[in-house]
Formats: structure tokens, sequence, C-alpha cells
């Protein structure tokens, strides 16, 4: 009984770490991932209705299409795949782990038989001047070894990069990195947004996924918002807001935002996103009244009446941006006091100097025909996001380290051979065989040479 | 002269390097091979001048708005071939194995036709979206991943059309003919997976930087959108490409096959999406 149920939890175990279940996982993930960039996310009812047909959409509900990215299945197959990972690091870790505390300093005749790349040859000298000069050049010229005397015959070891067997580690470690990161900006973080009439100001934000308003903790003002042009077309080269935030009434910063680079506040960031118009354009119009020289400059929505002084008010009726190349002009009419309607007449922005001679009782002068802009602003706390650039990191390095390098090792044995010494070389790399073939050939003839040309000297 | 021309003088000697290729591997002669070689050597150092000018005209005419040559599909096409004759010319100076140019060569031709002719490439200003630093670092490290995929897949339709007749093959004489003008089968499936080694790293940096650029622009580094969920599909391929070769021995038929689908949803990532789909990638297409 035990036993069958130690053998279930093995095949369980031996399930999640397989290799097969990872490489069928990634290509599930690349599979289905194809749905979502072909049928519509986060449409409305409608949207699938009038391309799919009822019938579909009902379908599509129950498969979780219409946001797949965040289905029950999607995300359990990121589940299932994040277990793979983990698992497999666990049961291959140990592995490496004791190549680093236990290198094979002394090599079996297997490693000296079954090497890929071997050399052996006799020379003279005694044992320990041998591994004396090998150890001096292998240093130059490969890396520190370690020494080692057992039954009578001397070891040598060296090895470099052994970090590189870490790179896969790392590299599959990051990967859970960047998703745990996307799961604490999904789970503490927002994605929201917000419109800002100019010259006002908002302290709640919209969230995306219909949870309602959001406080900020803090006041964002917008003072103008404005939309540049490139010179002689029509396609936009700006668009700008210049925004305040404020705390308890006291301005704390000031940036003026554009797309490509946001605010951010306290963790939370305004990116410029969209505009229109807020409510209808109106002209600023200076008014003076003749008798008095006294000055006001008023806001006058076009048809609706605006008051001035003694009980007179004025309305704009009409407006063009041309008027018979005298540019921008606006056509009103003053109401006196006991609402008699005035005759017609008509002022241009760019000749002030005419209404002045019209000699009313009041004087006109139009200063612009404005239209107030809300600005769209998105705005997004999320406070998992330098996990996941670590996590970027991290896949850069590891994958780099995991691809471009390699643990190389070579092992020398040195036995006495009558008056001679039998000098054994095997070398191994774990990727990248071929390319250190040619490193091995070389340092081989290297040490062949040093001990062949240096012994007979030091012995003479 | 001017960019333009450059750049057609680029596609005759691409043009030509083809032409000079699939003359070797006709006629053997190792000459006509250096002069492949040296004539695509020569055409992506005309195109690199081009390249270079184009973003030099970009200022005279846009002021200081101007910008790298990297901004929509006439310029990103472009890049594409000269990122194919860079990763092409590197490899094929570790191996020199000048038959493959006859492989590789053809998609660059391709693309400089393709831009020449029918693709709008005016220099244009940039709309607000695209005015970032992370733009020029995001499409270079894509298209030289793609660069790296479309290697790939050049060996590996060698591989593929040479195993067959390699296997049935008998005798110790080498394999005569045009096939035994290609690299030995080895050679070409090592070369498969050292293109796509190079062109992983190099993806995996162009969707780092492509959403640390979304963070800037939109305040969100991943949102499904189709290229972005496409450019992950193309990355879980090579993944699996390279998991299935490490672990389980996958090499030979099986890798290039693998080789093959994988550049043919790396093209889709790039063109498809753009042209079929629709999503936040859509000034791509102009």
């Amino acid at each position: 009984m035990a036993e069958t149920k130690k053998s279930f939890t093995e095949t369980i175990w031996d399930f999640f770490c397989s290799l097969k279940l990872a490489i069928i996982l990634v290509l599930l993930l690349a599979l289905t991932s194809i749905i979502g960039t072909v049928i519509l996310q986060n449409g409305s009812p409608a949207d699938y209705i009038r391309e799919y047909g009822q019938a579909n959409y009902e379908l599509f509900k129950k498969l979780q299409f219409i946001d797949m990215y965040h289905s029950t299945w999607f995300i359990g197959i990121l589940a299932l795949f994040s277990v793979n990972l983990i698992c497999c690091s666990i049961k291959h870790f140990p592995r490496v782990w004791k190549f680093v505390k236990e290198p094979t300093l002394v090599a079996s005749s297997a490693i000296f038989k079954g090497s890929a790349n071997r050399a052996e040859f006799s020379c003279k000298g005694s044992k320990q001047q041998i591994a004396e000069q090998i150890s001096t050049l292998l240093k130059k010229e490969f890396a520190k070894t370690t020494l080692t005397e057992k039954d009578d015959k001397l070891y040598l070891f060296a090895q470099k990069g052994i970090y590189s067997r870490f790179g896969a580690y790392i590299t599959h470690l990051s990967i859970l990195i960047i998703m745990a990161g996307a799961v604490i900006g999904n789970v503490w973080g927002y994605k929201a947004f917000v419109n800002v009439v100019e010259g006002t100001s908002v302290d709640q934000v919209r969230s995306r996924n219909n949870t309602g308003l959001i406080d900020l903790g803090f006041t964002v003002r917008c003072d103008d918002f404005d939309v540049s042009y490139y010179p002689d077309s029509n396609r936009p080269k700006d668009y700008t807001s210049d925004l305040v935030i404020l705390e308890n009434g006291e301005e704390i910063v000031h940036k003026q935002i554009e797309v490509n680079d946001p605010l951010t506040y306290k963790g939370i960031k305004f990116y410029q996103s969209s505009y229109g118009p807020a409510g209808n354009p109106f002209f600023k119009v200076k008014v003076t009244e003749n008798a008095t020289g006294e000055v006001a400059v008023v806001k006058a929505h076009q048809g609706k009446h605006v008051q001035l002084a003694g009980g007179y008010s004025f309305a704009v009726t009409n407006f063009t941006e041309n008027d018979r190349n005298f540019g921008p002009a606006m056509q009103l009419h003053v109401n006196t006091p006991d609402g008699q309607h005035g005759a017609p007449f008509v002022v241009w922005q760019n000749h002030p100097q005419f209404d002045v001679k019209r000699g009313g009782i009041f004087s006109f002068e139009l200063l612009g025909h404005e239209q107030t802009y809300y600005t769209g602003l998105q705005v997004a706390k999320d406070p998992g996001v330098n996990i996941v650039w670590a996590g970027c990191f991290l896949i850069m390095f590891g994958s780099l380290t995991a691809f471009f390098f390699s643990h190389k090792r070579i092992w020398i044995s040195l036995e006495d051979d009558g008056k001679k010494t039998k000098v054994l070389i095997a070398g191994n790399a774990h990727r990248n065989q071929p390319g250190f073939s040619l490193a091995f050939d070389d340092l081989e003839q290297q040490i062949e040479a040093t001990v062949k040309t240096e012994s007979p000297k030091k012995e003479g | 002269m001017d960019s333009g021309q450059f750049f057609n003088l680029t596609t005759i000697a691409y043009f030509a390097a083809m032409v000079l290729f699939f003359a070797y591997i006709a006629t053997k002669n190792k000459t006509v091979a250096l002069i492949a070689t040296l004539t695509s050597f020569a055409g992506f150092l005309i195109q690199t001048i081009a390249l270079g000018l184009r973003w030099y005209e970009s200022y005279q005419i846009l002021g200081t708005d101007g910008r790298a040559p990297l901004t929509n599909l006439y310029e990103s096409v472009v890049f594409f071939a000269w990122s194919i004759l860079l990763i092409y010319l590197l490899m094929d100076l570790k191996y020199k194995q000048r038959t493959i140019g006859a492989f590789v060569l053809p998609i660059a031709l391709f693309s400089m036709l393709w831009a020449q002719m029918s693709l709008h490439s005016a220099i244009d200003p940039l709309v607000p979206a695209l005015q970032s630093n992370w733009l020029t670092y995001h499409v270079i490290t894509c298209f030289l991943g793609y660069a790296g995929f479309a290697v790939a897949f050049g060996v590996s339709v060698m591989y593929l059309l040479k195993i067959g007749k390699e296997e049935k093959h008998q005798g110790k004489e080498p394999l005569g003919g045009i096939f035994g003008m290609f690299p030995p089968c080895k050679v070409l499936d090592d070369m498969n997976y050292k293109a796509i080694m190079i062109g992983f790293p190099l993806l995996t940096l162009g969707i780092v930087t492509g959403a640390a650029w979304a963070y800037y622009a939109w305040g969100t580094y991943w949102s499904w959108d189709p290229k972005e969920t496409w450019s992950l599909i193309v990355w879980f391929l090579y993944a699996a490409f390279l998991h299935a070769r490490f672990t389980r021995g996958w090499v030979g038929r099986r890798a290039a096959w693998l080789s093959v689908i994988g550049f043919a949803a790396t093209l889709f990532c790039y063109l498809g999406v753009n042209l079929v789909l629709s999503g936040l990638h859509s000034y791509g297409s102009g």
C-alpha cells in the first residue's frame, strides 16, 4: 500500500518535472495565444453578434474567448507552466550545485578513456616538476589548477566558466520573477483613465475594469492642453498637457506631459492619451463703454446674450474664419435695457479700430474665437513593474550566459613510467564542443611543447 | 546622389550576388564564389551608406525632427534586408560555406525589391507615439533577431533538400551534383542552431525594449495586442526549439522543420499582423 502511494506521488512529481511537459506547454501557449489575435478582445456583445452571430457569441462566452488572456484556462496553463519550471529547477539544480561544491578533482580512467578530447604522451622529468610547469602554463592560458595526490599519481584539475551552468536556471527564475511582477501589478495596481477639462482639476479616476472610481489621494489640475502640428501639414507633432499636482491646496509638481513622457507622482503615472472639445467654442470679446472708457473682457457663446453695464446686453449671432480677406469676423447686436433689438453689425478681429468708428454706446473688439479642451489621461499604478524590469534584465543575462558560455574542464594525470613520466590529458565542455575541441588541441600542444623542451634543461 | 539611388544600387548588388551564388553551385568555380561573397559585401556597404544618408536626409527635410530610418514599413523592410546581410556575412566569416548565399540572398533581394517597388518611401515626420528613443533600440534588436531566424530558415531549407539524398547515398565518395556542393548536413544543422542562438536573445531583447517603450508611452508594458502576442508566439516556438535540442536531442530534420515554422511565424508577426490583423502597431503599415 505504502509502496503504491509512493510511486503515485513519484509519478506526479515526474510529470511536473518533465521537460516534455515544458515543451508541450510552451507550444500550447503559442498555439492558444493565436485565438486572441484573431478574435476581437474585450469588445461589446454587439460587436461579436454582428461579426459571428448569436450562437457563436454564446460559445465564445462559454470558452472565455472574449478576454482569453485572462481566462481561467489560459491562466491555468500559465500556472502549470510556472509549476513545471519550478519543479524542473528543483530536480536538476542539485546536480549543477554538485559541480560547484564537489568538482571532480581526480579524474577516473573512464574520463581519460571516454573523453572526446584527450591526449597522452610521455616525457622526461619528475611528476612534481611537470605538474608545476603545467600549472604555470594553464594558469596563464586557461585557469588556476588544483593539485591532488592519490595512489602515487598526481592529478591536476582546472575549470572555467562554471557560472554558465547556472544560465538556464537564471533564465527560468527570471521568467518566474516576471510573472510574479505581473501578478503584483494586477493585484495591487490599477489601470484607469480620466478626462480633465482645461482649468479644472480632479482627485478621482475611473478604473478600466469597471470597478468604479478610484481616489488618487491628491489633486491633478490641467492648466492647458495643446496640439501642435508639423509645419505646412495637418500631421500632429505633439499633444501636450500642463499638469499640476496639488496636495492640501498646495502646488507640489508642475510638468508638461506629452506622449512618451508621462508624469509620475507617488507611484501613479499620468499618460497623455487623448483629447477632445469641452463644451461649445466661445468668443473672447473686449467691450469698451465709450462714455466712461471702462473696459471688460467677456466670454460669449454664440446666440447667448451677455449682460453689459446699464442693463444693456449683446449677443454674437454669426462667425466666420475669413470675411472677404479681412480675416476672422463676428456678427453681433446690442439690446437696449428695455429689450429692443439693435441693428446687427460686424467686428473684424484683425481690424479693431473699425468698431470704434461705428460710434455706438459700446465698442467691441474680438480677441479670439476659442475652444476649451479636455485632456484624456491614462492613469496607471503598477507596483510590480520594477520586479518585471529586474526579471527582464535577468533573462537577458541568463540567456546570454546559457548560450554563449560553457563550463570547460581539463583533467591531467601524471604517473611514473619507468624513467619518464606519463601524462594523460582530458577535456570537456558542456556546450559548444566543436569550439572547445579546437581550443583543447591548441592547449594540449602548448603543454606538450612546454614540458618537452623545458624538462631536459632543468635536469641537465 | 541621394539615398534612393544608393538603395537601387544595393538591390542591383544583391541581385548580382544571388545570380553569382547560383552560378557557383552550377559551375563549382571557387573564384565565382569569392566574387559572389565580395559582391554581397559591397552591397551591404552600399546599403549601410544609404541608411546613413537617409538618416542625414531626414534632418535636412525635417530639421530637428530628423530621426533614424526605422519608422515605417518601407524603412523596416529595407532594414530587414540589411540585418539579414549582416548576420549572413558574420556567419560566412566563421563557416565560409559559400553556397548558403544562394538561399539567404534571395530573402534580402526580395525585401529590397518589394520596398523599392511598392512601398511608400517618403521621409515623413513622426507621429507623437513614435517619438521615443526606445523606437530605435526596439527596431534594431527585433530586426537583427528576425534576420537570425531568416538565415536559419535558409540553412534549414538547404538541410531539408539535402538530407534525403545524403541518407540514400552509399559508397565512400562524397555526394555529387548540386547537393554535393552544399555543406554537409551536420554543418547545416549546426548553422541552423547557431543562427537561432543569435536570433533568440536579440528577439528577447526586442520584446523587452518593446515592453519598456509601451510602458513609457501607454502605461502598460504588456497589453496582449496582436503584435505583442505574435512576438511571444515566435519566442515560444524558438524556446521550444532550443529546449528540444538541448535536452531531447531534436536535431536534423525536426530541428529544420521547427526552424521553417518559426520563420513563418516570424514573418506573420512582422507583416501578417500589420497587413491582416489590427492593433497598436497599426502605424507600421504606412
